[in-house]
């Protein structure tokens, strides 16, 4: 909704602040902005969070893209990707790298080592 | 281990692109983290105290003026940025070497247009739009080129791209692997100009950041692009603040260091708005509360037109408020970024605009300084700081930061609280990847370093990558290297295009890549304007000109005259081995001079002869302190100015003088050309000319003209002392004097 500048009435619980009580108020207030955000980022992660520890890993782009779309597909993306490609070389007794590797092999069966742990969705 | 693709640098060869491509896959990163120039206090250079400069340059193209001051170069105290955009990585880089030869240190590598939206990483050398396709292999190339260039400049470089888009984590990781300096890194970017969804932007850029913070990346923000988006610049200054405001804190609770965080920050206005006065109290509010943080002194697009002098102009006012202020990175938007993507020698044009204003304003500071108690200025930033709160406290009170973009809060074009409910409206579940962020389950696990947020790493591990024997980020030679994954779009498909002008030399006029042929013809054509644009393209192709485009076109006067700018591809290349080239005369070494100088006991009168009153040229030649002749022992007796060239020829035979040198300025009614065709004829007639140095010099003199009218040489504009000496030295000992 369009307002005319209302600045002058505004104002007016400001006009006593000093400068400094101002910009302590700036901060004050911007922290409470993003606290949320910053509790949301803590507690979530995203596609590309995945890969990006499949990256740190030392999994390369194109196998990152392909584990993490079937972890998307099966829901396990909320245990981490990484997870995910850590417990199958535990349970293989391979490289993270040679399990992601497996695990991104289209038609591969290395999935049912996942299923059996976190269930599927599918 | 060594390498032979890293070859230092030579000053006149160029980058062998076609090398450095080779072996990448062994490439390392020298160092990460952000670079600042190292400032000297109190720097002496030439007859000059600097304030505000830092160490100087092994190599470099000094300002065009530097001849008249000892060729100094002083290097601001402040990082120089240019942007580069050719959208091809091998012209990229012989790009960035010529900026840095003309002092940039920071080299902002645009991306190609839609990367943004590309949920992944890209991989190979796939040509781009606007930039280059932000790849691994692209980034080690351009960091290994920027090691050599680094080397031969002699100051670090930072690499410097953008961790912005959906796959923002994933490049962020890919950036720290591969020792990328510094990045733009706003989840507000994302959401207001990408479409982006906003819970998947600020998830992933917690992570994103985290991980530049690990190698100490600097960050720059991504509020400049609210005013370049915004409809009145001059309202949109409280909004500025809090943009940067949640960037800067959303980013230190994740763990960012203060001293790593930039803002990027542009004055909002232009002329015709009195820009200075209404920007520099923003300038002023911004560093007020954002003093702990870094400024990206970014200049002003908003504005910009297709005119690039009404750009450079502009842009030094913007360089005028950096040193009124303060700036730690002085970005440069090159002057023709109004037109097109910016060229090559537009690049080098904006880093020189920088390094001339911000030298030229060296310690302007301390005389010049900003009146905090002007009543108008500090009402002003007041006001502008108080909006800003109003901004955030509405913020909070509607709901918080996603409510507010719901609710079309930014890049509105009133002036906060003034709304015209024009901001740009977004959707917490719409956008691109809307829907794809999922909550961290309980046995959550990520087994890598420098990770963001939950994560049920088992107990007693010494680094969170323990349970995978090492990450990348710990272990570099865990890092995958993946080459080209298109067999048509690459680097070296593009290069074997234009092989034959590398390996025959051939030469082509170039403004982005190498062979584009294109070149622009400005011209002044007595039409108005829509005629003069029809009339200037059919001169272009009269001219041999293809694709031609008017560029820029400015009205003179409606009905004299038009200035038009035009651009064409021409398609000639020119053999540089056809070509006939005078040969320049080679300098003597100081040693070489002074030797032959002593032995003979040289000893030169010069005088400015006929009715003239010019004399800086002629103490440049000789005196010490121009290095002049002085400087290799040379005798100098200078009889002043208006001499008439009787007396120059009797001084010299009454000083025993080998060298006659003599300055004519004027050239009406061919004086210079009289005054030394007499000089010639008395010397013969008194019998002398056979053991004098005849030796003319000014501005309308040559070499050719002097010696038809019976001097030994000419020498005219930007000659020095030392291409005197050497002709002297030669010349007698070629006559055997």
């Amino acid at each position: 909704m369009a307002r005319e500048d209302t600045f002058r009435q505004a104002r007016e619980h400001l006009a006593e602040l000093s400068d400094e009580q101002l910009e302590a108020r700036f901060w004050e207030l911007a922290q409470q902005v993003v606290d949320p955000l910053v509790g949301l980022a803590r507690t979530h992660t995203s596609p590309s969070i995945e890969r990006s520890v499949l990256m740190r890993m030392g999994v390369d782009s194109l196998t990152c893209m392909a584990v993490v779309s079937g972890c998307e597909k099966r829901g396990l993306l909320g245990h981490g990707a990484g997870n995910v490609v850590l417990h199958c070389s535990q349970e293989w007794g391979c490289s993270a790298t040679e399990a992601a590797a497996r695990l991104a092999l289209t038609g591969g069966t290395g999935w049912e080592t996942v299923e059996s742990k976190w269930g599927g969705a599918l | 281990m060594t390498d032979d693709t890293m070859q230092p640098l030579l000053p006149n060869e160029k980058l062998d692109v076609v090398k450095l491509l080779e072996g990448l896959e062994y490439y390392r990163p020298r160092r990460s983290g952000w670079h600042w120039r190292e400032p000297v206090a109190d720097q002496h250079l030439y007859e000059f105290d600097y304030k505000q400069t830092s160490k100087g340059l092994k190599n470099s193209i000094p300002l065009p003026a530097a001849h008249y001051f000892d060729n100094i170069d002083p290097q601001p105290d402040c990082v120089v940025t240019t942007e580069i955009a050719s959208g091809r990585v091998e012209d990229d880089i012989r790009r960035m070497r010529m900026a840095a030869w003309h002092g940039a240190d920071h080299m902002m590598v645009i991306r190609t247009a839609g990367q943004s939206h590309i949920d992944g990483l890209i991989e190979g050398t796939p040509e781009g739009t606007g930039g280059i396709a932000v790849t691994r292999k692209q980034v080690r190339l351009t960091r290994k080129a920027l090691d050599l260039i680094e080397d031969e400049v002699g100051r670090e470089i930072n690499f410097h791209s953008y961790v912005s888009g959906v796959a923002g984590p994933e490049i962020a990781v890919m950036f720290a692997e591969e020792g990328v300096n510094g990045a733009h890194q706003d989840p507000q970017y994302n959401v207001l100009y990408r479409n982006i969804n906003m819970f998947r932007s600020f998830v992933d850029a917690a992570v994103a950041k985290h991980v530049m913070a690990s190698v100490r990346m600097l960050q720059i923000d991504g509020a400049h692009n609210a005013n370049a988006m915004s409809i009145k610049a001059w309202k949109i200054m409280p909004e500025l603040l809090v943009q940067h405001a949640i960037n800067c804190a959303f980013s230190v609770a994740v763990g960012m260091p203060k001293e790593d965080i930039a803002l990027s920050t542009v004055p909002p206005d232009a002329a015709p708005a009195p820009c200075m006065r209404m920007d520099l109290p923003y300038a002023v509010a911004l560093r007020d509360l954002f003093g702990e943080y870094k400024m990206r002194a970014q200049q002003n697009t908003r504005y910009m037109e297709s005119d690039g002098r009404d750009a450079t102009v502009s842009h030094v006012m913007n360089l005028m408020i950096s040193r009124l202020t303060s700036a730690d990175i002085q970005s440069t938007i090159t002057p023709d970024e109004g037109r097109n993507v910016p060229w090559h020698y537009n690049s080098v044009h904006a880093v020189n605009t920088a390094r001339q204003s911000l030298v030229g304003m060296d310690g302007l500071r301390e005389m010049v300084k900003v009146d905090r108690e002007n009543p108008e200025l500090k009402a002003r930033v007041r006001e502008i700081k108080e909006r800003a709160v109003l901004f955030l406290e509405a913020m909070v009170r509607d709901g918080g930061y996603f409510a507010s973009v719901e609710d079309a809060y930014f890049v509105d074009s009133g002036e906060y609280p003034e709304t015209n409910d024009d901001g740009i409206v977004r959707q917490s579940q719409g956008g691109v990847a809307a829907g794809t962020i999922v909550e961290r389950a309980d046995d959550y696990l990520a087994p890598v370093c420098h990770h963001f947020g939950v994560n049920h790493l088992p107990e007693g591990l010494e680094h969170a990558c323990d349970p995978i024997g090492g990450c990348t980020l710990c272990d570099h030679d865990k890092v995958p290297y993946t080459d080209e994954l298109d067999p048509e779009d690459n680097a070296n498909v593009r290069l074997a295009a234009t092989a034959e002008l590398r390996e025959k030399g051939l030469i082509t006029p170039e403004v982005q890549w190498a062979g584009d042929g294109v070149l622009v013809v400005t011209m002044f054509l007595p039409a108005g304007e829509r005629v003069a644009e029809a009339a200037a393209l059919e001169l272009g192709r009269a001219m041999n000109l293809t694709e031609c485009e008017v560029i820029h076109k400015q009205v003179m006067h409606p009905a004299e005259g038009t200035l038009i700018e035009l651009k064409g591809v021409l398609g000639v290349k020119i053999d540089p081995a056809k070509l006939v080239i005078p040969e320049q005369p080679e300098s003597l070494s100081d040693e070489e001079i002074r030797e032959f100088v002593a032995e003979r006991g040289l000893h030169c009168v010069a005088a400015t002869v006929g009715m003239d009153e010019h004399s800086v040229g002629m103490y440049e030649i000789i005196d010490i302190k121009h290095g002049g002749l002085e400087k290799w022992g040379f005798r100098c007796e200078h009889l002043g100015t208006s001499v008439p060239v009787e007396k120059l020829l009797d001084a010299a035979i009454e000083h025993g003088a080998q060298v006659v040198l003599l300055s004519t300025i004027i050239s009406h009614g061919d004086m210079h050309r009289r005054n030394m065709e007499k000089l010639a004829d008395l010397a013969r007639e008194k019998g002398v000319r056979d053991r004098l140095l005849l030796i003319a010099g000014g501005t309308q003199v040559t070499d050719e003209l002097a010696r038809s009218w019976g001097m030994d040489a000419g020498f005219g504009r930007r000659t020095h002392g030392i291409d005197v000496a050497s002709f002297i030295v030669e010349n007698m000992r070629e006559r055997g004097m």
